[in-house]
């Protein structure tokens, strides 16, 4: 299963399920990661995490840990 | 009538600025008591009536972070007659997500599109009305930081507020979402309340425990509706919240067409921006310059010399206007032998107008050699100290000492008062007890070396009369300070030297307020530069750069900025704390910053290395300390984070990294101004009190069987209270029974707490050293051997304490404003307290023990403690119940 986490940098992906639950689960969701939404991976930060996405036409830093929530396609 | 208007957004929407915009002078009406979350509130400048309250930024109205819950009971439960809500148009998708909530409060709403101009300028066409229409509401393009449209935004929300019409959206979810919330809306009935049904309905739908458990529905009630959320949930394969969230996502996907003709997308400044400042190699050494470039600027240059400036002059002796009369004020006390640096040429001092020469030693001692030689000096002294130098008590002593031929060998004193040889070099002073309670000094001459000695004839002498110490004041344009300038209206009034009255106030009252106010300028300067970077959006950045270190230890990537402040002086360190949204991380931070050694504690780290190896200019001392500064602060980190008040998942990092921007003169000086604020009236009362306070112990006390102030400090308050106080001390070797001076180290730890530099000259003053420094070897001497009986362990506990404990009175009241809540201050001030007692015990126990004292109690309690520091922080982290959410609330309700 692959994971945003999995996403090389400057590629895209397309968001099909995210695990987990509770305040994490509802964060990632309100900042609008949800079902079917592409997301773009921008840029690593540089000591290797987090993560810089481009996401509904924004930016959003999101650790390593957490984009492992967000299961994504292709 | 009064209208009472919320004010709600995301963060970086620019709601802050509109707030600064509507409010402007009125200024804060106040911080809501006994929330941690700011809410503020303050009355519209057109009309006092008007009462606007800045909601929290937020980007849901969900249940989990403190913000939100704020927010939400605030629209909820107290209902203002309309709600503003703000968009950002450049972010219209996830702006609208809230929008979409918040339009389900059947509350009277008014959507201001802000910064719409900005797509305008991009090519995009914005119909506003048209939203309008799919809301239910009213929509006003504005933009809050050039004004324009804010007069109609206000129109129209006052206009909805008196027309009491709430919000009617006409979109709607997807068929089988609706059809299920009209069921769960049939079987709650009349227990919704009817303005906010849809709302309350959707949370009834999502299982949001904290409404379900508000509306008392009956057991069956429950049962029906959980059945409906499970049945939805089934079908669609995903949890009720997500269903919710994608289908508010859903319907902005579908009306954001509707009133937008989009141009072509071209990359943007921020992205282009951020291609260089975030990029994966240049990231790093970027942050890096900044964070250098705002040291030097607030802690280096220029903000310390304004504080200085105000310290030194403004609560000091006074100052030459624009400098007129500075150089030739120098010059005179070049040429008059009181200023310069030291010469030493073939074992006698250089040419006199380039030499440092305290002519007062030289007086004192021809006077002293020629009483030794017989000659009368009787009131000579008091003579000259009245100024009288030409009166006929010191002509006569003068012309009776030439004929007697004095002359008199004058040791020398560097600026330090350190004795010095021939060579120039400093010289050991060892310092014994005379039994009497007084010290004798002796200087050590080492083999082959010679003290330098000065002579004294009658000629020098009479040179040393001729030269008084040059008065400022008689040069240029001079400014006497406010300690002056009080000194001298008390002398006016009649209250002289030695009257309680001017005691009180020149040193408990004035140097006070120059205590508070001495930091200002300071914090003027670092928040030029922190809320610059904050508002322009580069802290932001500077989170997502650090986060990797820093969330290990339960901290903020932006909590280095505090930790960086705080070396310099730990007030403004503790201030920037503001920056950190996350308030288990901004609690973790103002508890552990004050850890890194500030500035005023180099001179207990001097005092100290002088005493411990002989000389404090070695390199490595300095850096030595910040290190066990830092070690302090991370170990504090994990422990702390292990516990129930700061424990739960590492909060998350999820965060919007918003588009740069130039911040709004005015919100920006706005800004700085309410942290300043801030500062002088919640610290400042408490720095206030505590000064006089200290001033009280230290001057008052019993002597000579009555009760009143006190010449010497050894029968002060102080020394009363710490005989107890200094048992605490036992185990560290620096306090209580079995030292001969007992209770010293614990009053010059106390009158630390004033100022950290009060520790180096609280002593000079309990060993009559007068006012030497740090950098006396004969302090070094009299505090190493004399008060801690030469036992390096007891010195370096002496010194852990002191850097580790509460920090000075200053800072704490900074802490108190910011932690913002009396237990979580007492908390702090707790922990700091034993975290430095444990750390100083340990310290004085492993010395004793590596040097082959026996095995006492106190070693098998500092084992115990560091078992218990290893324990907590190689323990993997526990859980604890209750505590589902990762947003942590204060440990004992606040």
């Amino acid at each position: 299963m692959k994971t945003l986490r999995d996403i090389p940098v400057g590629s895209s992906a397309t968001v099909t399920k995210l695990s987990g639950q509770g305040a994490l689960k509802r964060r990632i969701m309100d900042m609008g990661i949800t079902k079917g939404v592409s997301v773009h991976v921008d840029k690593v930060a540089p000591l290797g995490d987090p993560i810089q996405v481009t996401v509904r036409g924004y930016e959003l830093s999101i650790r390593k840990s957490e984009a492992e929530n967000v299961i994504v396609e292709d | 009538m009064g209208i009472n208007i919320a004010l709600a957004g995301n963060p970086n929407c620019g709601k802050t600025t509109l707030f600064n915009r509507l409010t402007g002078e009125n200024g804060y009406v106040g911080n809501w008591p006994g929330v941690t979350v700011e809410k503020k509130q303050a009355s519209w400048r057109a009309d006092e009536s008007v009462v606007i309250t800045d909601l929290p930024g937020i980007y849901s109205l969900s249940p989990y972070s403190p913000e939100e819950v704020v927010s939400r009971d605030f629209l909820v439960r107290d209902r203002p007659d309309v709600v503003i809500n703000l968009v950002d148009s450049t972010n219209l998708e996830r702006s609208l997500y809230l929008t979409t909530q918040i339009v389900e409060l059947g509350l009277p709403v008014v959507v201001g599109l802000n910064m719409a101009d900005l797509l305008e300028k991009n090519g995009d066409k914005v119909m506003p009305e048209k939203l309008a229409h799919d809301l239910g509401c009213e929509v006003v393009e504005l933009s809050a930081l050039h004004g324009s449209g804010v007069d109609d935004l206000m129109k129209a929300a006052v206009a909805a507020a008196k027309g009491r019409a709430a919000a009617k959206p006409v979109v709607t979810f997807d068929a089988g979402l609706e059809k299920a919330l009209t069921r769960i809306s049939d079987i709650a009935g009349d227990k919704v309340p009817q303005a906010s049904a849809r709302w309350h309905v959707i949370k009834l739908f999502e299982g949001d425990e904290a409404i379900v458990a508000r509306l008392g529905l009956s057991a069956d009630q429950k049962r029906q509706v959980n059945e409906i959320r499970h049945d939805y949930e089934r079908d669609a394969d995903d949890d009720a919240e997500s269903i919710v969230t994608m289908a508010r996502y859903d319907l902005i996907a579908e009306l954001i067409p509707h009133f937008i003709v989009p141009a072509p997308k071209k990359v943007s400044i921020t992205e282009r921006i951020d291609r260089v400042v975030t990029n994966r190699w240049l990231g790093l050494p970027i942050f890096i310059v900044v964070m250098v470039f705002v040291y030097w600027l607030s802690v280096t240059t220029v903000g310390t010399a304004a504080t200085d400036w105000t310290n030194d002059n403004l609560f000091g002796d006074g100052w030459h206007m624009f400098g007129v009369g500075t150089s030739e004020y120098e010059d005179a006390q070049a040429a008059s032998g009181w200023g310069g640096d030291v010469v030493v040429e073939d074992g006698q001092l250089g040419a006199i107008d380039e030499s440092y020469q305290d002519f007062s030693d030289q007086i004192s001692g021809y006077i002293e050699a020629a009483e030794e030689a017989g000659v009368d000096t009787e009131g000579v002294q008091d003579a000259i100290d009245a100024g009288d130098v030409d009166s006929d008590v010191v002509t006569d002593f003068v012309n009776a000492a030439r004929d007697a031929g004095v002359v008199a060998q004058v040791a020398y004193a560097d600026p330090d008062g350190n004795a010095v040889d021939t060579e120039g070099e400093v010289l050991d002073t060892t310092v014994t007890t005379d039994g009497e309670g007084g010290v004798e000094t002796q200087v050590v001459v080492p083999d082959g070396s010679q003290q330098l000695m000065l002579t004294v004839d009658a000629d020098q002498f009479q040179t040393a009369l001729d030269n008084p110490e040059p008065d400022p004041a008689d040069y240029g344009w001079w400014v006497p300070g406010i300690p002056t300038l009080v000194g001298d209206g008390l002398t006016a009034i009649g209250v002289v030297d030695g009257n309680w009255v001017r005691s009180l106030v020149l040193d408990g009252i004035v140097a006070g307020v120059g205590a508070i106010l001495g930091f200002v300028p300071q914090m003027f300067v670092l928040f030029v530069c922190l809320v610059f970077l904050e508002d322009c959006g580069y802290l932001a950045r500077v989170a997502f750069i650090m986060d990797r270190i820093f969330r290990r230890f339960g901290l903020s990537g932006k909590s280095f900025i505090p930790m960086l402040i705080s070396s310099g002086c730990g007030v403004p360190g503790v201030m920037s704390t503001k920056t950190i949204e996350n308030e288990s991380e901004r609690r973790m931070t103002v508890m552990t910053t004050t850890m890194v050694p500030c500035s005023a504690k180099l001179p207990i780290i001097a005092l100290l290395m002088g005493a411990l190896v002989g000389s404090n200019t070695y390199w490595w001392i300095s850096p030595l300390f910040y290190f066990m500064g830092v070690a302090a602060v991370i170990i504090s980190g994990i422990m702390l984070k292990k516990t129930r008040w700061f424990a739960g998942e590492t909060s998350p990092f999820i965060m919007e990294l918003p588009a740069y921007h130039l911040p709004a003169v005015r919100s920006y000086f706005l800004h700085i101004w309410e942290r300043i604020k801030s500062f002088l009236i919640k610290a400042g009362t408490i720095i206030f009190g505590a000064t006089i306070l200290v001033w009280l112990l230290s001057n008052f006390g019993v002597e000579d069987g009555s009760f009143g102030m006190v010449d010497s400090m050894n029968n002060s308050l102080l020394a009363i209270i710490c005989m107890p106080l200094s048992y605490i001390f036992t185990p560290q070797g620096f306090g209580g029974p079995g030292l001969e001076y007992q209770w010293q180290a614990t009053a010059m730890t106390l009158t630390g707490l004033i100022a950290k530099e009060n520790v180096v000259s609280t002593f000079a003053v309990l060993f009559s050293l007068g006012d030497l420094g740090e950098n006396s070897t004969l302090m070094w001497s009299a505090f190493g051997s004399q008060m801690l009986n030469g036992s390096v362990g007891a010195l370096l506990a002496f010194g852990a304490f002191n850097l580790l404990c509460t920090p000075c009175f200053a800072a704490i009241g900074t802490i108190r404003r910011q932690m913002d809540s009396p237990r979580w201050f007492w908390f702090a001030m707790a922990y700091e307290t034993l975290f430095a007692w444990c750390v100083s015990l340990m310290i004085n126990q492993f010395y004793l023990l590596a040097t082959g004292a026996g095995f006492t109690f106190w070693t098998l309690v500092a084992f115990v403690l560091l078992a218990a520091m290893l324990f907590q922080l190689f323990r993997p982290m526990p859980k604890y119940e209750d505590r589902g959410s990762s947003v942590v609330a204060a440990p004992v309700a606040a």
